[in-house]
Formats: structure tokens, sequence, C-alpha cells
């Protein structure tokens, strides 16, 4: 014990020194999407954000040892995973301890929906063909855009691969395997072809099967060190087959672009289950089938006005067994629809002052075990104003307005909310990239189906969930052109937000079922910071390192009454950070990354019954790429969780210890 | 500049240091916490005191078992784990029954499936049952009977219906098992019958409605007495009425309470009154039933909690409570009910928002609190110790 802290301590200090040798910039990655970016969206510039996103884009992705989107968005501050363990695992998302209600994820521009629960599980989404992850707190601070997008707390952005052709190239075609631990077993194969000058297609498939099965341990000593009982057993019933389908076909048009997108994923998988005394295996089982369609259309018509139109069909199908011979039988199934439009329009005023309107509009319906439907309209205004590039400022005003209908029992009122947003940005000095920034946001949650309506924990009265949020920070970044030090990217954010009415779901013994708490009012108070360096070293040594910190207070504010008052909300933790070092000489690569969450508990109280330790995994990857005429081969070698430590991030449901992965992928 | 970045790197290092010198270490078993001198005088000779079961949240694993030491006038929390810190996840995930027979407790672990056996004065293992989805349990002449939710699956995987067991309290071992209604819950034997109150709780909105009679001798259903939906508590008085709770269905027929009586001509228990007074927990001492009632109203949005005591000569309700101190409200959620027959002291507890630490509450037979503890999750199921001869 004493040597692997002692080894943290070694591996933390040898990061961090690094970036105080020299001076930096934004970074080689994100200058790279900038390019891409600008092929796609022919004036992005111009609608620049105030306050960038966190992002993590090709090579950074890929030298993660993660294998889906959740097990990349832990390296992002302010961030909290809900991770149920294993491949098939729930995995959830919590942004600045609001709750992942208020987290909206998209992808490739269009909100993934679940109107059912409210969560998206991040576990489902493969790495395999992200190019990018943006983080946004508050919203994107873009006035182009759809009104949902200014609806959430905080956004995640995930977009897919874009064809890039070189002079010449019409098509590119990309196969990779990937398997170790768990039984895994993934094959991935990706195709883009180059239909005419300005249209190309993509197509994407890939499929998941795994065991689930890994060793996990549960110990416990006496007071005077004595070994009470230290057991390693086998986790089942965490099996998952999967598969996904997706296909784009894109094109560029004067000033503007246009892009149709199909999406299916398909999978069968066991939920492992709670590991409580005397039960080490659990029953139940759930099908999931997740369909959509997208469109988006964006150009600009004259040199003033643009316009963007986004549309979505989504059907979702869920189907939910319980074989447990000592428990309930259950066998239900859940079908969710959904349809949605988005207009929005921008004009520029003036070359530094733009103005949008937006308006969306979606319906929901859940069908089956529960029936239910609503209508949401978004309505939204904003406008941003910039001063010598220096001084940045945007302003929105959202209405959302709900419509609710729900089958054999009282419907939900109505509900109709206006918020605003402001975001600032300033940089003092022209001559240095240091910039402060600034902004405030109101916005609401509307309960779910489930808070609404499910079967004897749903309340058709519950009253939308609010969150209100002040953040000011700054980022300082420098890009020497000689030197030791190839750039250098600091930011830090300091937030308060205050939630009131939260509607908090509690994980039950059956874990697609949820008990419903009001935990009614929250005080969260943090600081994030992130720092990336890159060194460019003797030898063609190339070095890049990332260290991310957060710190959150957040605290139960209900009433004095409560035995948990002032205390810190279950699952947040007050210390937590991440660090990836990346090294690359010729055509070999070698990545560290760590994570760490520290002490936290998992019920309201904060005492020793509901204490959960630290816990910090450390994973290391090896690449080597070769080339053979005109075929790129990377062969991978992963190992997760180096130190083979025994956790759970989720009380009784264990994660896996030490597991390997190997990967193999051919590019032509 | 320069200096500003160091500045900042100086700050996040020292950060990660801090975090850097809080690692994991060796998980230490829970130890029980004590409270002293919180009784006052011991009016209860006989007792030694009393044991709380804590039922945890599902899949908190967080069963745990009290106990209010009125000897030594302290009350100790969460005692299972420091007595025996070698059982692997210690007692288990809800808990939900706890008796005393003979020198042995038994604490029925629901989602655990089994029935810990201890022993009732040192709270060390003896050794457990394995009993799926057990709920409660009672004793007759050295056996014990557990109900069970489950059965065996018979042809219709639908049909879920339940079970009770019989173990022999002398080797622990299963000896019997019969086939009752649907998702049995408390059970008591009367006569050589057994009598069983059946909820039907997996089959909602088909509620089962019927107490089973199971004769001991041979372990079969003999009959299914009709009494009301979704039944919950049997006790019997020392008239040998029985008293059967029924949870109502949540909506539109409400909690009630029935009283079964033998039938002069047949000589069968049928049901002999309905009292429409709702029921969540009860106690039966001398001629008096103890019981309150959580009901939550979709109108007020609000639990309306009721308190009462029948005398259970006559079916009246003699009092709207047995809290005259106006501390009533310091309850959220009255979730477990006993009486002490030597002194007549109510212990009620309140399960709060199920989610955090409960209470116990003492309150002496005059209606005034006597003393308040705090108790693990979701306090619910007492015992009495009674001291044993030296």
């Amino acid at each position: 014990m004493e040597r692997r802290c002692r080894w943290f301590s070694f591996v933390v200090c040898a990061v961090l020194p690094f970036g105080a040798w020299g001076q930096a910039n934004a970074g080689a990655s994100s200058l790279d999407s900038i390019q891409t970016l600008g092929e796609v969206m022919v004036t992005a510039n111009r609608y620049s954000e105030v306050i960038p996103s966190q992002k993590l884009t090709g090579k950074e992705l890929k030298a993660l040892n993660s294998f889906s989107v959740a097990d990349a968005i832990r390296y992002f501050s302010g961030l909290q995973i809900k991770d149920y363990g294993g491949v098939g695992g729930l995995k959830t998302v919590n942004l600045r301890s609001m709750g992942t209600n208020h987290m909206g994820v998209y992808y490739n521009g269009i909100q993934l929906g679940n109107a059912q629960n409210g969560q998206v599980d991040l576990g489902k989404f493969s790495l395999e063909n992200i190019e990018e992850i943006s983080l946004y707190n508050g919203q994107k601070s873009e006035i182009f855009q759809s009104a949902r997008e200014f609806g959430s707390a905080g956004s995640i952005y995930l977009t897919t691969r874009r064809p890039k052709f070189k002079p010449g190239e019409t098509s590119h075609l990309k196969a990779s395997l990937k398997t170790g631990s768990f039984d895994l077993i993934n094959p991935s194969v990706l195709f883009e072809y180059k239909l005419s000058e300005t249209v190309s297609m993509t197509f994407n498939s890939e499929w998941v099967n795994s065991s689930g099965k890994y060793k996990f341990r549960y110990k416990r000593v006496t007071p005077s060190g004595e070994v009470a009982y230290d057991t390693t057993a086998t986790r089942q019933n965490g099996d998952i087959d999967a598969v996904r389908f997706e296909g784009g076909l894109q094109g560029y048009l004067t000033n503007g672009f246009w892009k149709a997108y199909v999406y299916h994923y398909t999978s069968e998988r066991g939920i492992p289950g709670a590991i409580v005394n005397n039960v080490w295996r659990n029953g139940e089982r759930v099908w999931d089938r997740n369909s959509f369609v997208q469109g988006v259309y964006q150009q600009d018509i004259t040199r003033k006005y643009g316009i963007k139109v986004n549309a979505k069909y989504a059907f979702d199908y869920t189907h939910y067994m319980n074989n447990d011979d000592k428990l309930m039988r259950v066998d239900n199934q859940y079908k969710q629809r959904e349809a949605y439009i988005s207009v929005a329009n921008k004009y520029s005023i003036l070359d530094n002052w733009d103005v949008s309107v937006a308006y969306d509009m979606q319906w929901n319906g859940l069908s089956e075990y529960m029936s239910a439907s609503r209508y949401t309209h978004w309505i939204s205004a904003a406008t941003a104003f910039s001063l010598a590039d220096r001084l940045k400022m945007q302003a929105s005003v959202l209405a959302t307005l709900v419509d609710e209908t729900a089958d054999g029992q009282a419907k939900s009122p109505n509900k109709s909310k206006v918020t605003p947003a402001v975001f600032l940005s300033y940089q003092p000095l022209k001559k240095y990239n240091w910039v402060w920034r600034a902004f405030y946001k109101q916005i609401y949650r509307m309960p779910t189906f489930n808070d609404l309506y499910y079967a004897d924990m749903g309340n058709a009265v519950l009253k939308p969930e609010s969150a209100t949020q002040y953040n000011v920070g700054f980022t300082y970044a420098v890009a020497p052109k000689k030197g030791f030090l190839s750039g250098f990217h600091v930011g830090a954010d300091a937030y308060y937000n205050l939630v009131n009415d939260k509607i908090i779901a509690y994980p039950k013994g059956q874990q697609f079922r949820w008990t419903m708490l009001n935990l009614g009012k929250v005080d969260i108070r943090g600081v994030d910071v992130q720092a990336t360096a890159t060194f460019r070293l003797p030898y063609e040594i190339n070095l890049m390192a990332k260290v991310q910190y957060t710190y959150q207070e957040a605290i139960d504010i209900t009433s004095p009454r409560d035995n948990y008052y002032r205390n810190q909300i279950p699952y947040i933790p007050w210390h937590s950070g991440s660090a990836i070092l990346g090294l690359t000489y010729k055509d070999w690569g070698l990545n560290y990354s760590f994570v760490y969450v520290g002490e936290r508990y998992n019920q309201q109280e904060n005492i020793e019954y509901n204490y959960v330790q630290p816990w910090y995994t450390s994973d290391l990857s090896l690449v080597k790429t070769f080339r053979i005429k005109s075929v790129d081969l990377k062969v991978t070698a992963e190992v997760n969780n180096l130190l083979n430590q025994a956790y759970d991030v989720v009380l009784n449901y264990p994660m896996p210890m030490r597991n390997y992965r190997l990967g193999i992928a051919i590019e032509l | 500049m320069r200096a500003f970045v160091r500045h900042i790197i100086w700050g996040v290092m020292l950060s990660a240091l801090a975090l850097a010198s809080s690692c994991r270490e060796d998980e230490v078993v829970v130890l029980s916490e004590r409270e002293e001198s919180l009784f006052g005088e011991n009016t209860s000779p006989s007792y030694a005191g009393l044991y709380l079961l804590n039922e945890g949240n599902m899949g908190s694993n967080k069963c745990t078992l009290d106990f209010a030491d009125f000897e030594n006038n302290c009350y100790v929390r969460n005692l299972y784990a420091e007595r025996n810190p070698n059982v692997i996840k210690e007692l288990g995930d809800v808990g939900n029954d706890i008796e005393i027979y003979g020198s042995k407790m038994y604490a029925v672990i629901n989602c655990s499936h089994k029935v810990e056996v201890l022993d009732a004065r040192t709270c060390r293992r003896i050794g457990q049952v394995d009993i799926p989805n057990c709920r409660y349990i009672t004793f007759d002449k050295g056996y014990a009977y557990v109900s069970s939710y489950v059965g065996p699956v018979g042809i219709d995987p639908n049909a879920q219906l339940g079970a009770v067991f019989q173990v022999d309290t002398a080797t622990l071992e299963i000896t019997a098992e019969v086939t009752v209604g649907y998702q049995p819950d408390e059970l008591l034997v009367q006569d050589g019958l057994l009598y069983v109150a059946n909820s039907g709780g997996y089959r909602k909105p088909d509620y089962d409605y019927t107490v089973s009679v199971v004769d001991i001798a041979t372990m079969t259903q003999i009959r299914k007495i009709p009494v009301g939906i979704n039944l919950h508590h049997i006790r019997a008085d020392r008239y040998g009425k029985l008293w059967v709770s029924s949870r109502g269905d949540e909506r539109s027929v409400p909690s009630r309470l029935f009283v079964l009586e033998k039938d002069g001509r047949t000589g069968r228990m049928e049901v002999s009154d309905t009292l429409d007074i709702p029921c969540s927990e009860m106690d039966i001492c001398g001629d008096s039933l103890y019981l309150c009632s959580v009901a939550w109203s979709d109108v007020t949005q609000e639990n309306s909690v009721t308190y009462g005591i029948i005398d259970v000569r006559t079916g009246e309700l003699l009092s709207n409570g047995f809290i005259q101190d106006g501390t009533e409200g310091d309850i959220e959620i009255p979730y477990g009910l006993k009486v002490n027959p030597e002194n007549g002291d109510i212990y009620v507890t309140d399960a709060k928002n199920y989610v955090s630490s409960g209470n116990l509450h003492c309150y002496g037979r005059d209606g005034k609190r006597k003393w308040s503890v705090r108790t693990g999750d979701i306090p619910a199921h007492m015992v009495l110790l009674s001291k044993m001869e030296k």
C-alpha cells in the first residue's frame, strides 16, 4: 500500500514540473481540428465561441486506453462518471454535480434524447469512429445553433470521423480488431467514398461481444490489521453482444453544407447487479434497439443571413427481463419515439454584431409498459458582439414550453419557463494569449416520463428542476517557435451553482429501476483546472502532458432538520483529477493515463457507514505503426488498472481489476 | 507572465500532492458505535435489552443490527460486523424480520436470501439457512417456519406461488416445504395450524386476498381463507382471535384491519369483523392492539400518518394515538412498532427518507417520550431479549 502511494506521488511529481520549464499554445491537435472544421463549416470562424470547450481530438483520443466515450470523458475536468462496471455496465455522466439530467449529449450536432429517464448511457458509444469530444459548461457559446442547444446546463458534443480525401483519393477503408480481457471481440470496419467533388459517403459498423467476466475482490481487515475476510470472485451476467451500423452522406454547398445520417444499434446485455451478502449473481437482461435518422442543412444565403435546419426521428426499444427464480419475474417492453425539427437563423447587423433566432419542436412518445407523450417547444433569441476581437460578449434567452399527455393517469401540468444566459470573454493584453472569461446561466430540466408517471414512483406534479450557474475563469496559452517547449496551455475556472427542486435517481436492487428522491436544494462550489504541455525532445522524441484537477463542494441545503444538512451529496468527491502522458518516437507511441477520484459518500449522510475510499487507476498503452506500401498498420497493446486496484465506483458494483486489450487496425 | 504561469503550475502541483496523500487503504470492518446513559432508570428488569434490525435500502447491503442494552444503559449501533468480522459482506441486504427462539436469534435477510442464526446473547454467528426471498419467521415445537415469496417453479412461470419452509432449529436444516398463496408475508402457528398472510405483491393489481392454512403435521395447505387484498401482518390476541392487516392497493382500496375468529359451527377460522382503520404496523400487548399507518395522498402530496390503540375485546378504537406529548411531528415515517409487555413502553422507529439514518423513539405508557436515538438505515424490526438464566 505504502509503496503504491509513493509511486503515485512520484508519477504526479514527474508529470507536473515539465510544465514549469517553459512556455506554450493551443496545442497542435486543436489547430488540426480547426483546419478540418474549416472544410466543413465554411463560416466557422465568424461565429467563434466566446468560451471554448474542453476537447479531446484525434491523436489524444487514440492515446487514451478508452473503449467507450464514457472512458474518455473521465479526462475532462468538472465531470463525474457513474460506472456500474464492465463493458456492458451503465455509464452516466454528471457535470459539476448538477446531475445527469442537466447534461445534453449531442451526436453529430443533434441531442441524444431519452425522455423516459433522461439518462444517456455513454458506455454504449464506442470511440471507434469518434473524432472529437467537446465539453461545454453552460452551453456552446456560439449563437448560430438550434434553440435546444441553449437548453442544457452543460453539453457534450460527439463528432464522428469526417471524411478527408487527399488529392487523387476517392476511398478509404479501415478495418480493426480488438480483443482482450472479458473475452472481448470487437471488430469494426469503416468505409469512406468520394462520390463527387462535393459529395461523399461514409459507412461504419462494429460488433462488440464480451462475456463481461472479470475477477473482483472484497477485502476487510480488523482494526488490529488482521484479515477479516478477503474474497475474490468472478463477475457474472455482465455479458454484452452489440452491433452498430452508421451511414452518412455529406455534401458541400456554396457557403454551406448538408449532411444526412443513419444510426442503428442493437444489443443484448446482462445486468450484473449489486454484489451483496450471499448474492453473487443476478438474472436481469436487457435488449436494446436504438435507431435514428438525422439531417442538417446549413448555408449562408447572403453575406449577412445564414440558416441552419436540423431534423431527426428516433426510435428506441427496450426489453427488460428478470429471470431470477428467487425474485419477481419481470418482462417489460418500452418503446420511445422522438421527432424533432429545428430552424435557426442568423443575421449579421455589423461585422462584429450578430443576432440569431431559433425555433425547435419535439414530440416524444412512450408506449407499451408506460404510455405518455409530450410536445416540447424551444424558442431562442441570441446576440453576439465583439470588440477588436479581444472583448467578446453573448447573451441569449430561451423559452421552453412543455405540453404533456398521459394515458390512464393524471397528466402532468403543462410547463413554461424562460431562462437567460450571458457569456463574456476578454483578452487584456494584445501581446499575450491570456483570456478572462465569465458566464451566468439559468436553466431548468423538465421531469422525465419516469419521474412523472413510473408505476408507484412517478409523481405527476413534479416541478422542473432549476439550476443557476455562475462561472469565472481564464486561459493562457503560448506556442514557442523553437526550444524545448512547443506548446503550453492552462485554463482555470471557479464556479458556483445552485440547484433547486432537485430530483435525483437512486439505484435500487434492480439496476434498471430507480427510487425517486427529491433532494431539494444543492449548493455547489468548485474549481476546475486544466493544463497541457507539449515538448520537443532530442532524437525525434515528442512528449505531451495533460493534467486536470477538479475541486467540488456540493452540499445539500434542503432543510436544517435533515441529519444530512450541509453534507456533501452522494458520489461527489471533493477532489478528482487525471493526468495523461504521451511519448512518441518515430513509429512508436507510449501513453500513460491516470484517473483519481477522491473520498466521497455513497448516501446523503456523511457518516462512516457511507464513506467510500478514493480510487485511482493507471493505464498504459504501447502503439506501433507500420507502413507497408500504401497500407497503414497499427498495433496497440493496453494494460488497464495496472496496479490491480479493487474498487467500486457505485456501491456494491465492483469494477474490473487489471485487464488487457490488444488491437490491430489496417487502413488503406 | 512567466512567473504567473509558474505560480499556477505550483498551485496545481500542490493540489495534486494533496490528492496523493489521500490514498486508498485497506478497508477496516466498520465497528459498532455506543451511546451511553440514554435510558435513565431501568423499568424492565426481566429484559436484557432490545434488538433492532435495520433493513437498509435494497442493493446497499446495509442491513445492520442495533442493540438497546437496558442493563448497561447504552445503545449500540451496528453490532453484527464487529462480532462477526469474518462474514463476507456482513449481515446482508434488506433485513425483514428478527425473532428469538430459545437461545438463538434468527434474522431474516430478504435480499440475501438467508436466515442468519445468531447466539441471542453474544450476537455471534451460529449458521445460516438459505431460503430464497425469505420474509417472516415464526416458531413451534422446535421448528422454525419461514415464509418465502417464491416457492418451487411451477408450470406457469408467471404464477409465482410462495412457500413456507420448515427448519429444524437444532440442526438448522430445512425439513419440509409447503406451497401457499402468492407472496406470503407474516405467519403464525395456532393449535397445530399455520396461518399465512398472502400478499400477492408481485401480481399487482391482481393481489392475493387469502390467508393460507397449513396443517403442520402433514405440512400441507388445507384451505385458504378469503380476507382482503394484499395482506401483510397476522397476529393472535390472547383470546385466540387473529388480526390481519391489509395494505390495500394504495389507490382505491384503503389499508384495513380484519379480525378472524373460529366459527362456532364449523370450528374454522373466518373473518368476523372488518375495521376501517388503516394499519401499516401493529403489535398486541394484553388487550391493546397498537398500530400506526402511513398513507400517501396524491391530493395533498403528503403522507398521512396515524396512530391508534384498539381494544381487542371490542374492536373499538380506544385512542387516536399513544403519543401524547406532541412529538408526533418528529416522526416522518413510522416504520416499526413494538410494545414492551413488562412496563408498557412503546418503541417506534422512524425510517425517514429510507436512505439515511433513522431514529428509535421510546414512549412510556403515559404517551410521553422517554428517549430517542439514531439508528441504522430503515430501522424496522425489533425483538426483546429476555435475561437468560446464568
